[in-house]
């Protein structure tokens, strides 16, 4: 009987051709596109600085930011896609990492439109650098819903985490957070001017 | 029989039906009949399926009488059009003209533009045309006929009567603006697909 069961096992995990999805390319692209954002970690500092600003600010900003940056983001993608270069891309996200972290940091308050005219310029960077980078064979369409999306969800997590805001130790939590975002930054600047 | 050969030989018949072949699971080769092969194209094709979404978004977001006209001029357009496509197809695929659609219709989303019904009809009239003559193109070539069609206008359909419904009856702030954001990223989605497709590379 333990020889039956032994064999039972084996025939059910012997691997076979499974050709369940046939349109090559197509999981790989967004699955490549979800992971491209979360695959760095300045992108990613920069992504939830932001959620995290916005939840400092309050409405309009907490979602006129993470409104503005996939929008600008993705132009600046289109931009590395149609090869129009852009001089000191990652002096420009190191710098997104640092000015972020400093603004949450000392809970910096400008006008909305001030805010999102800073995070659009950045998101340029973020952009031009990741929205040109496609799998050989995946589909450009869903690599670039994965990326949006996961992007997204970067600045949702910010968000989410930000909401510790209301109570007094949150608001002390969040600015250590935007410092040492600002210290991740300025490694990440020396590197890119070193 | 005895209990245990019983048993013996219910375990090796077990394993015998467990042993894995070849799967044809999704039947993409062997066809779900034209309509169904319609229904799965519309719902697993982005380029059709999320400037549909943001439009019956943008339709919600102005309201019920916005919604209602949606409901009926996008599907009939896509039907009318796509009628066209399969007694005469031009083009069947165009994606620098879906990505526009999708950001034309995303940025409208994000922004929450304040247009009246009658407009958001004509957009629906407009993208259904586009939209509608792509696919009936390309179904003439797939030999998919007419029931196909009727297919993805059935889902479109019922794609924006959920959207659109669901939109109108948000009443708590953070939804509407759960809305706004879905439209930024679909004109995300957009700009990206402008830049591959103007690159040549949409895969």
């Amino acid at each position: 009987m333990r020889t039956v069961r032994s064999l039972a096992l084996l025939a059910t995990l012997w691997p076979a051709l499974a050709w369940a999805h046939t349109e090559q390319g197509r999981a790989a692209g967004v699955l490549a596109g979800l992971h491209h954002p979360v695959s760095g970690l300045d992108h990613v500092l920069a992504m939830v600085s932001v959620g995290l600003w916005g939840a400092q600010l309050g409405a309009p900003a907490v979602w006129l930011l993470p409104v503005t940056f996939p929008m600008v983001m993705a132009f600046g993608g289109m931009l590395g896609l149609l090869g129009v270069s852009l001089p000191g891309v990652e002096v420009g996200i190191a710098l997104s990492g640092v000015l972020l972290g400093l603004a949450v940091l000392v809970e910096w308050r400008p006008p909305p439109w001030m805010a999102g005219v800073m995070v659009g310029f950045f998101a340029i960077f973020h952009g031009h650098a990741h929205g040109t980078e496609l799998p050989a064979g995946a589909s450009g369409l869903l690599y670039s819903i994965g990326f949006v999306m996961a992007t997204g969800t970067l600045h949702a997590v910010g968000i989410g985490i930000g909401t510790i805001h209301r109570w007094g130790w949150g608001r002390v939590a969040l600015r250590v957070a935007g410092g040492l975002v600002a210290l991740a930054g300025a490694v990440f600047l020396w590197r890119a001017l070193a | 029989m005895t209990g245990r050969r019983l048993r013996r030989r219910c375990a090796v018949g077990v394993a015998v039906l467990l042993v894995p072949a070849t799967s044809h699971g999704h039947l993409v080769n062997t066809g779900l009949g034209p309509f169904y092969d319609g229904v799965s194209h519309f719902v697993l094709t982005p380029e059709d399926l999320m400037p549909a979404l943001a439009l019956a978004l943008l339709a919600g977001q102005r309201g019920s009488r916005a919604g209602r006209y949606t409901l009926f001029a996008l599907p009939l357009a896509w039907l009318l059009s796509g009628l066209v496509g399969l007694a005469l197809p031009m083009m069947s695929d165009a994606p620098a003209l879906t990505a526009v659609s999708f950001v034309a219709l995303g940025g409208l989303v994000a922004a929450e533009a304040r247009l009246r019904p009658e407009w958001v009809c004509g957009l629906a009239a407009l993208l259904g045309v586009v939209h509608g003559h792509l696919n009936g193109s390309a179904m003439s070539q797939a030999k998919l006929g007419t029931l196909g069609l009727v297919g993805i206008v059935s889902t479109l359909f019922m794609v924006v009567a959920l959207a659109a419904a669901m939109v109108v009856a948000i009443r708590v702030p953070w939804g509407r603006i759960a809305v706004r954001v879905a439209g930024s990223w679909i004109a995300a989605v957009g700009l990206l697909l402008l830049g591959w497709s103007l690159r040549g590379a949409t895969g």
